[in-house]
Formats: C-alpha cells, structure tokens, sequence
C-alpha cells in the first residue's frame, strides 16, 4: 500500500527514489537467483549497487534486516561463513512463484475472497450444463 | 404529536426496516441475472448498505426505548416516567432481544472488517512482492488458474497451463476480465455487501448476488474490449473445463468445503459459470426499470422508516424531560 514505506534508513549519497519493503525484498531475491550461489551480506550490498547504480546503495546494516526478514518467512536459507552468513534462495523463481499459488489457493475462503477468480473448477453438474451450452452454442465449441 | 399516539407509529416505523431486509432477499437472484450487472453491482451493494444501517439503527432504537424506561436510568436522565409510559413485560424483552442481536451485529461486523482487512494487506503485500513489474505476473505450472490480486498497483497472475488452454482471442478476454476487476476495484463492492451481510445475515443473499454480478460486470467488459460476447462465453467456459481437468493441489479443508458447495448447489439452480457463459450466449441485459424501480422503493422505505422512528423516540424523550 502507498505511503507505508519505511523511511529508508541509511542511504547514502544523493536522495535515491523511495522504495519499499517489498521492493527492496523482491530486488535481494533476484540478486540472489541471478547469483546462483550463496552470497554473504556484504556481497548482496555490492551486487545490488551494481545492478540499481550507486545511488541507490544501501547501508550493510539495511542489507542484513532484509535479509534476515527473508529467512524468517523461510524465503532464504542461510548457513554460517565466517563471521557472517551466507544466503541462498530457498526455491527458484519459478518454483517459488508456484508454491506461492499452492500456497494462495489454499488459503482460507475468506483469504480467497479477495481474489477474483476467473473461473473456479466446476461441479459434475456445471460442467455438463456448461458442455451443452457450448455445443450448443455453435463455433468455436471445444 | 401526543404522548399516547405515538408508541404505536413507534412500533411499525422501527419494526419495519428489520422486516425489508427479508423482502429484499429474495429480489437478489433475479435481480443478478435480469439487470445490466454493472448496475446490477452499483443497486444490490448500495441497497444492502442501506438496509443493514436500517435494521442496526432499528435494534439499537428499540434497546433504548427499552432502556429510558429503567426507572434508574430515568431519573437519573431527569425522564418522567408517566409521560415514556408504564414498563411493560414485552417491551422489556423486546429490548433485551434487540440488544442480544446488536451485540452479535457489530461482533460480526467487527469480525468481518478484521478479517477482510488482513485477506486484503495479505494481497497487497503479495502483489507488491510477485516477481517482475509488469501487470502480469505468468506462473509456470500446469493447473489452470488465473485470478486478479488487488494491491497498489494490482496483478494478475496467470498460469501456463491457462494460456495453454485458450487461443489467443480467449487470453486476450481474460486479461480484459481481470483488468475489469482491478480497474473497477469491485473487490471494495464485494467487501461491502459481505460487511452488510454480516451485520445481518439476511442481507446474505444480496452479498453473494454481489459477488457475481461483479464477475458478469467483468464478463460483459471483456466482452466490450474483444468485442465478441460469444467469444468471452467460449473462453470461459474453456477455461473452466481446463481448471476441473487439472486441479491444482488442495488441503483437506478446502476438499470438503468443495463436497459440501457442490451437494448445495446440485439441491438449487446451476453453478455461476454455467449461469455466467448463458448470459453471455443470451442478447445483452436491458435495463429492468420496474425491478430498479421495486428495490429502490424498498431502500428508501427502510431509510425513512429508521429516521422517522428515531424523531418518534427523540420526540418522546423530549417531552419526557419537559416535565
């Protein structure tokens, strides 16, 4: 939702454009896939300047809050290096988007409410109804 | 007005807003199918707003009613007690009655904005975070699925295996029916039918002809952008048969959920989809003026029948606290 950006903390250089949670999340994701192997924080740090330019960098300290809220909702798996941790996706894009949909789909019908199917599955009643209908309805009848 | 008439006009004005609501039911279903839906959603959800305002203020005029008569309370509201008339047994248990039903009203309604509100910043967080910026969001996986997730902005999330279903004429009509969804925010109109419903539960019916005159609303835009209504009933219908073909993995829960929806609606009339690819292989819904015209008389009925029990009541404690 607009206007609950958190207020960025620790940017430096330049007045970078405000971006979410949510964003910021998303982008150390697909740093991470793009990787294709653990990185520690402080390579995520450089690998996101990189990719967004160094107005957009971020201080370690956001990095290590953004990636340990990942691990918490069991996004990321991590494992100790050194000092620090390294962290990896727990699943790839697509098989997490798609788990991401088991996981919508199963939710509680109030949950799904809010989402507008386009079609849900049918019962054997509907789909015999739905058969002739279309049948009978002439071109393009599958 | 006098103090003796007035008790009477009381009764009627106040009892009639909780009784419109049951003659408004009915109306719903044939009111969903026979009107143009997007007038159809803009009627059924304004009329259930109403009306669930109505029986509320209804229930909690009669509880005061009951209550100024406390002899406590009374006094203590500097009321007299000879002009508000004697304590009757019924009148006692009418309010303690209406107070048991206002007490479940708002715990509902609480319940319910609680509810909706954590289902909807769930789906805002979830859109914000789907992967890529563009407005569709393809999932590689072989169910047929395609919903519309509200957010700022929201997405709509499609999967291979639907695409694979349609032909190109048919994807175009179902992304013109998601965007209709996310462009129209009909998940607000949805919200508030059910909010309504909630409140009183004989508003239950209107919440879900709400629920899908917003998908015909849908429907009949797509069908405006492709421009062919027997195309869009065609898409649909394939899609449908595509998503029984290939369920997508279910938790117990939602199994039988399925099980106990579909032994109800084999007892009644046939499912949405059937009901929505008839509309669309049927002339498009003219505008029912005497229906519009029936349901209107109803909303305004309740509207005035709430506010004037309310002037009855503040009219009579007026008079009672002159003495």
């Amino acid at each position: 939702m607009p206007g609950t950006d958190p207020p960025g903390p620790g940017r430096a250089g330049g007045q970078p454009p405000r971006r979410g949670s949510g964003e910021l999340e998303a982008a150390v994701l697909q740093v991470l896939w793009a990787a294709g192997r653990a990185l520690n924080p402080g390579e995520v740090q450089a690998a996101l300047a990189a990719r967004d330019g160094a107005a957009a960098r971020l201080s370690y300290s956001t990095v290590v809050t953004i990636l340990s809220r990942l691990h918490a909702k069991k996004t990321l798996k991590r494992r100790r290096a050194g000092r620090a941790f390294s962290y990896s996706p727990a699943a790839d894009e697509a098989g997490l988007a798609a788990r991401r949909l088991a996981a919508m789909l199963d939710r509680e019908p109030d949950r799904q409410a809010v989402l507008s199917r386009f079609v849900a599955e049918l019962s054997d009643r509907d789909e015999q109804l739905l058969r002739s209908l279309l049948d009978d309805s002439g071109p393009g009848a599958g | 007005m006098t103090a003796g008439r007035g008790p009477a006009d009381v009764r009627l004005a106040v009892y009639l807003p909780l009784l419109l609501p049951a003659l408004f039911a009915p109306l719903a279903g044939p009111l969903s199918e026979r009107l143009n839906p997007r007038y159809a959603t803009w009627l059924l959800t304004g009329a259930a707003a109403v009306l669930a305002a109505c029986s509320t203020l209804a229930l909690a005029l009669l509880l005061a009613s009951a209550v100024v008569r406390i002899p406590v309370v009374a006094s203590l509201g500097h009321l007299s007690l000879a002009v508000l008339g004697p304590d009757k047994t019924y009148r006692i248990a009418i309010g303690m009655l209406a107070g048991a039903l206002l007490c479940a009203a708002a715990l509902a309604a609480t319940a319910f904005v609680i509810r909706r509100y954590r289902a909807l910043s769930d789906a805002y967080r979830e859109a914000r975070y789907l992967p890529g910026s563009e407005q569709t969001v393809v999932i590689d996986d072989r169910s047929a699925v395609a919903y519309a997730l509200p957010g700022w902005p929201g997405r709509v999330v499609v999967t291979a295996g639907m695409l694979e279903a349609l032909d190109e004429s048919g994807r175009a009509a179902l992304l013109a029916h998601e965007r209709a969804h996310l462009s129209g925010f009909h998940y607000l109109f949805t919200s508030a039918a059910r909010l309504a419903a909630a409140a009183n539960p004989l508003l239950r019916p209107a919440a879900r002809a709400v629920e899908y005159t917003v998908e015909r609303w849908a429907d009949e835009h797509a069908a405006n952008v492709v421009g062919d209504r027997c195309l869009v009933a065609h898409a649909i219908g394939r899609a449908a048969l595509a998503a029984t073909a290939h369920r997508p993995r279910r938790a117990l829960p939602a199994a039988l959920g399925m099980v106990f929806s579909g032994a109800r609606s084999a007892a009644h009339a046939a499912g949405p989809i059937p009901r929505r690819v008839a509309a669309l292989l049927a002339p498009p819904p003219p505008r029912r003026l005497a229906l519009l015209a029936v349901v209107l008389a109803l909303t305004l009925l309740a509207g005035l029948c709430a506010l004037q029990a309310a002037n009855e009541l503040q009219d009579l404690l007026s008079l009672a606290s002159t003495y």
